[in-house]
């Protein structure tokens, strides 16, 4: 999966989840200061990222991953 | 030092007969059953295949991406709760937060998400239980979610008294006008349980009807047929306010909220006292906390569910507290039973019965009881001056509360 492909997938989420609009999701966005992604969601998202992408993101991996960019880079290395 | 009026100026609710308040009224008038078939898969292998489900789903009024995150009692509780603050003309008032409360009930709470977060965490596991399952179940989630939206900071209850929830709900509501503590209160109470679990425990108790091939004749109070209450689902909220805040800020005043009288059976978990002993004592305190003449309560909104005992033991109390006068009426016949919302739905009913002048109907009262020997508006609606009246809740655990409404 290339790097835009797990951006769409992760925006999929987040407008199911958080009602986000899929134009605003970029890699450079703050889940919680750029897209009002509070915390009860962030958990929501990280649960539909670990089944859409077959990956594992641990709680303490979730902290680090402040913008979609992050999560992008974390889904790429352990999807790998 | 006299005691703070209590006045009525904002009224919401979506319920089995229409959406909001004015569509409810004119179908409540009118005579109209909000009983109907349950037709979901999963209602075949219940005893019970009949409810009052909502004339209009929150989803009309709630985005999606909120209603994730709400029981669907917390919904209607929030689509009650706005229709009645923008009936009060509160939107725009500035109203002080400081001085804003919040007391509205739920019978059971969110036993549609516990239910459903369940069902996941068999099928899935523990991961994929929602992060928001506790806000939502929580009995006091409605209340919660009315205050955040509103805004209010002198505090947020949630009363559960089973049945009775919505009018002790109003109950606290004046409490705490009275007490000083807020000028204003959003009070009432929330109920959505249409789910084959609570159904099944109810028609286990063998509390509900089962006269599934006539939804609209199943739910028939003081009837000599009745066989139960059928369940309903909705929302009833309203805006109690102190009467010198109203009068200064020009609010329409719907009716003032006199007087409420509370008692308890200590009698039995579910079974109301043969001769409503407690419902007597409840309503005698409320004339006397209102300072009502009886000759004046002119209506009674009653708790009739349409169950065998718990209708006839009404009509003993009202007998004893109020004599022979008052024109009755049970408007579960038309509602079915809302739970925890329906004392603050028949709150509404009596309300807009002391506006309008006319008693709303008590539908299916084909063949009354041998015992009824009181005065009830059966089949049509009766026109009538209505200085003041009554709305009995009574709830399983022996909860009675009656509260009295008078003209302005």
């Amino acid at each position: 999966m290339t790097r835009d492909e797990i951006t769409a997938g992760l925006a999929e989420i987040l407008e199911e989840v958080a009602g986000v609009n899929p134009d605003d999701v970029a890699e450079e966005k703050s889940f919680t200061d750029d897209l009002d992604v509070d915390s009860l969601s962030m958990v929501e998202v990280v649960v539909a990222a670990e089944e859409k992408f077959g990956v594992k993101i641990p709680d303490d991996e979730v902290q680090n991953l402040k913008t979609v960019g992050d999560a992008v880079s974390y889904i790429t290395k352990v999807g790998s | 030092m006299t005691r703070a009026g209590v006045v009525v100026t904002g009224l919401g609710a979506t319920t089995p007969l229409g959406g909001d308040v004015a569509s409810t009224w004119e179908a409540m008038v009118a005579g109209r059953s909000g009983v109907s078939a349950l037709t979901q898969d999963w209602a075949a292998q219940l005893p019970v295949r009949i409810a009052a489900q909502l004339a209009v789903e929150p989803s009309e009024a709630i985005d999606r991406v909120k209603l994730r995150r709400l029981d669907r009692a917390e919904a209607i509780a929030l689509v009650a709760a706005h229709q009645a603050w923008a009936d009060a003309g509160l939107v725009d008032a500035g109203v002080d937060p400081e001085r804003l409360a919040v007391s509205v009930g739920t019978g059971i709470g969110g036993a549609m998400t516990l239910l459903h977060q369940d069902d996941i965490l068999e099928a899935s596991g523990a991961r994929k239980v929602s992060p928001h399952t506790v806000p939502m179940l929580m009995p006091n989630g409605p209340a919660a979610w009315v205050g955040l939206e509103m805004g209010a900071r002198a505090g947020v209850h949630c009363v559960a008294s089973a049945c009775a929830t919505g009018a002790e709900a109003i109950s606290v509501g004046l409490d705490i006008i009275r007490s000083g503590r807020a000028d204003i209160v959003l009070a009432g109470g929330t109920e959505a349980v249409i789910h084959p679990l609570p159904i099944a425990g109810f028609a286990s108790m063998r509390a509900m009807s089962t006269r599934n091939d006539e939804p609209e004749k199943a739910s028939r109070p003081w009837d000599k047929g009745r066989d139960g209450f059928v369940l309903g689902e909705g929302a009833g909220v309203l805006v109690l306010e102190r009467a010198e805040h109203a009068t200064a800020r020009g609010a329409r005043i719907y009716a003032r909220l006199a007087g409420s009288g509370i008692t308890s059976d200590g009698y039995d978990i579910v079974q109301p006292h043969p001769e409503g002993l407690g419902a007597t004592r409840a309503i005698a305190f409320a004339l006397r906390d209102a300072d009502v003449a009886k000759s004046d309560v002119m209506h009674v909104n009653a708790h009739a569910t349409s169950t065998p005992v718990g209708d006839m033991a009404e009509i003993a109390a009202l007998h004893a507290a109020l004599g022979e006068h008052p024109v009755l009426t049970a408007t579960k016949s038309m509602t079915g039973h809302l739970l925890g919302a329906a004392g603050a739905l028949e709150s509404i009913a009596t309300i807009l019965a002391i506006r309008d002048g006319v008693v709303p109907p008590t539908i299916n009262l084909d063949d009354p009881d041998d015992g009824l020997d009181l005065d009830v508006a059966a089949h049509k609606a009766r026109h009538m001056e209505i200085p003041a009246a009554l709305n009995n809740s009574f709830g399983f655990g022996g909860h009675n509360v009656a509260l009295v409404f008078t003209r302005p």
